[in-house]
């Protein structure tokens, strides 16, 4: 590649290094992101081991069903999203813009799926809160399973929703053009991001939804 | 160089004007004088929030503020010295301006991103004086739940949110300077021939990506259980307190790194320099900063050895936090090789470096006392606690601040600073410093709790000491605010190179053009080559050397 390449940034020295910083610097904020989220996990798992057999029966209330088609659509999803980076690395610009769409269009369907739960758990009076109400065993640390239910789906979601926005935003420069071989970085960055969100998802549903079932 | 050649030249001050071309600038220079600026307008509000308590503590009865007041006034100056003032100040200042420089570098990798650090650093802290304004927080800086979750009735979510935010201005400062410091090195910058400067601020950002994030979850839990009544820590449900206090000082005790790392890297630039000799033991000192960053991560329950933590763990950390001392130590114990048979010159920055080396030690001895069990059950919560970590704090991260803005200002401004002021403003500072927080040793070993408006009258003497003495402190804190802006229009011009020092920050003409450099520069030699540096006329850069 050439010093007159298009996309270079005046203080880089070549397009080599200015893609190498990019991934690096997106590399690291995933590692600030698994310490954010894990923060979390490491007090969910505080509560797991002293309060196991109520996280056990809260657990039961939630539904394997809809998280397991919740797993499967945002595993598709990531799939998309990689075909997606590997369009713009082709330079296919009406690929590149079909997969970000697909992509958008699975994310949506996780979260319509999601809220559709969190519904569900409204009408039951599982929301820490709301009238929570909870028969089969301790009320109060079933509430802190609720807690953390939501609490880590909620912030999960507000990811996808941060997501689907970078999304729609790279559809919008996919279709103008935008993307090449020589340049496809936002879209490389926000696949990683993408793939980032998803693997929090399959540490979630086993913790949070098989408890009681391994 | 002349004056009148200087006004001809073309650098990053005068290359553009406007208010838009300094708040939409990406250039690290310019957002570093953001900083600077931003840094010290929440100085001064967290400096007059420490007036205030020190001057209530002047008498015995709880006369001046009452003691609601006073807990805001507290929680105000915790938070905004910690938050919006220690954290931030070296990094965002000089690790900005200088980061770059140093490495040879354009600019940091990514300079937009180092622009929205900035919004992000004056949206949290406007924010957080929004909630003061309001009406205030009384729950310390520290947000110790329930209390921060459910009782207390002042603005512990906004507070809050504006310290959230400002933790992403922290991470995205630190991942900045780790690419910049792995991809933009000049040819012949080797990680060896790095200056001690940046290996700190390497080490410190690893804090500020490792460990931001997880104070922003405690605190966003803390914000979600009083919004949402979600409950994480509340102890009626079977919540655990004590799980905040664990999440909140993983991150919070690495932060005191935070605070002093910076400035540990500033004390070794100004030690080599005034001593015109090498740095005793380089690789030492750079891989001590990587250790106090690595062990800091493993000491947070020293801060709950009386809040119901098991013995054991009590222990484990107790003897962890004094592994803390040894690479503390080595760096003290290099300086001051350093010192030894050095021509050691006595400028402005050389005092405040000397300053920091003699506080930060009695600082981080009286650390150890506290890292003991038993003692530390004795000063818990004592005037010993807060005299301990403001001898790190101020005494070490203020002291090295101020030095490094003095070392560096001709480099910023293009003009010296009057020396004979500087002089007379860091024996002020490191005086006043001594008579306001050594008496609270004295105060917190016979007993007095800290966070309390009113005391026992036996108490008064040593309090008036230290209100004394904050007041010689605060007049030291006014004179280089008033100097150093005399300067920028009266100060002598500094040329390119002052102190006749080997960085290659000195290499470039006062202030830097905006690029920095007229042409990428080429390291051929090891940072604190001073041996080589005299005099001046024989250092070229560009020479080829074997060491």
């Amino acid at each position: 590649m050439s010093k007159s390449h298009p996309r270079l940034l005046h203080h880089f020295d070549d397009p080599e290094q200015q893609l190498e910083a990019s991934q690096s610097g997106m590399w690291l904020f995933l590692v600030t992101e698994i310490m954010f989220f894990g923060g979390m996990f490491i007090g969910y798992t505080v509560y797991r081991e002293a309060y196991f057999e109520v996280f056990a029966h809260a657990s039961n209330h939630l539904s394997v069903w809809l998280g397991g088609i919740n797993t499967a659509v945002l595993i598709c999803s990531s799939l998309s999203m990689a075909m997606a980076v590997h369009s713009a690395h082709q330079g296919q610009r009406r690929k590149i813009v079909f997969y970000l769409l697909l992509t958008m269009v699975l994310g949506t369907a996780f979260l319509g799926i999601k809220f559709t739960e969190y519904y569900h758990k409204y009408g039951e009076n599982l929301i820490p809160g709301l009238d929570f109400a909870f028969k089969e065993g301790n009320a109060g640390q079933a509430a802190i399973f609720y807690s953390f239910y939501f609490g880590m789906t909620g912030l999960h979601a507000l990811h996808m929703i941060i997501g689907l926005g970078l999304l729609s935003f790279l559809a919008v420069q996919a279709a103008r053009g935008r993307f090449s071989p020589l340049y496809s970085t936002p879209v490389e960055m926000t696949g990683l991001y993408w793939h980032f969100v998803d693997i929090v998802w399959i540490f979630l549903f086993p913790l949070l939804y098989l408890v009681g079932r391994h | 160089m002349s004056e009148a050649a200087m006004e001809r030249r073309l650098h990053y001050l005068n290359v553009s004007y406007g208010v838009k071309s300094w708040l939409f600038t990406t250039d690290h220079k310019r957002i570093a004088w953001l900083y600077l600026l931003s840094i010290t307008f929440f100085f001064f509000i967290g400096g007059l929030a420490a007036t205030l308590l020190r001057l209530e503590l002047l008498t015995p009865q709880g006369d001046l503020v009452q003691a609601e007041t006073y807990n805001k006034l507290f929680t105000m100056h915790g938070v905004m010295m910690v938050f919006f003032f220690l954290i931030p100040s070296i990094p965002a200042v000089l690790g900005n301006f200088l980061i770059p420089m140093m490495i040879g570098a354009r600019d940091l990798a990514f300079p937009r991103l180092n622009l929205l650090s900035w919004y992000l650093y004056m949206s949290g802290g406007l924010l957080t004086i929004g909630a003061a304004v309001a009406g205030g927080v009384d729950t310390g800086w520290t947000f110790y739940t329930p209390y921060s979750s459910i009782y207390s009735n002042s603005h512990v979510v906004l507070t809050v949110c504006g310290i959230f935010i400002n933790g992403f201005s922290s991470i995205l400062t630190g991942l900045n300077f780790i690419v910049t410091v792995h991809k933009m090195r000049a040819p012949g910058m080797t990680w060896f021939r790095l200056p001690l400067f940046v290996w700190s601020h390497y080490a410190t950002s690893i804090i500020f990506i490792l460990g931001t994030p997880v104070v922003a979850i405690a605190l966003a839990l803390v914000a979600l259980e009083r919004i949402f009544r979600l409950g994480i820590f509340d102890p009626a449900l079977g919540g655990d307190p004590i799980l905040f206090q664990h999440l909140f000082w993983f991150y919070s005790h690495p932060a005191v790194y935070i605070m002093i790392l910076p400035g540990m890297g500033v004390v070794s630039e100004v030690i080599a320099c005034f001593s015109r000799k090498r740095i005793f033991g380089y690789s030492f000192v750079a891989f001590a900063s990587l250790g106090i960053a690595v062990l800091g991560f493993l000491v947070w329950g020293h801060h709950m050895f009386v809040s119901g933590q098991s013995i054991y763990a009590g222990m484990i950390f107790s003897l962890l936090s004094m592994l803390v001392a040894i690479p503390s130590a080595i760096k003290v114990f290099n300086w001051t090789a350093t010192l030894y048979k050095g021509s050691i010159s006595l400028d402005a920055p050389m005092l405040y470096a000397l300053g920091f080396i003699g506080l930060f030690t009695i600082g981080g001895l009286t650390g150890i006392f506290l890292a003991t069990l038993a003692i530390d059950i004795h000063v818990h919560d004592t005037y010993f606690i807060v005299a301990h970590f403001h001898y790190i704090m101020v005494g070490g991260a203020v002291m090295a601040y101020l030095g490094g803005i003095h070392f560096w200002w001709p480099k910023m401004t293009g003009r010296l600073y009057p020396e004979g002021w500087a002089r007379l403003a860091a024996v002020t500072i490191f005086l006043g410093f001594n008579l306001t927080f050594f008496p609270q040793f004295v105060l917190g070993y016979l007993g007095m709790p800290r966070r309390y408006h009113a005391y026992p009258p036996e108490f008064q003497v040593l309090n008036v000491m230290s209100t004394a003495g904050a007041s010689i402190l605060a007049l030291g804190y006014l004179l280089p605010l008033i100097y150093l802006i005399w300067s920028l229009r009266y100060g002598r011009v500094a040329g390119m190179n002052p102190w006749r020092a080997t960085g290659l920050e000195w290499q470039t003409p006062s202030p830097p053009p905006t690029d920095n450099f007229e042409k990428t520069p080429i390291v051929t030699r090891e940072p604190y080559d001073y041996a080589r540096a005299e005099p001046q006329s024989e250092y070229a850069p560009g020479e080829v050397e074997h060491v």
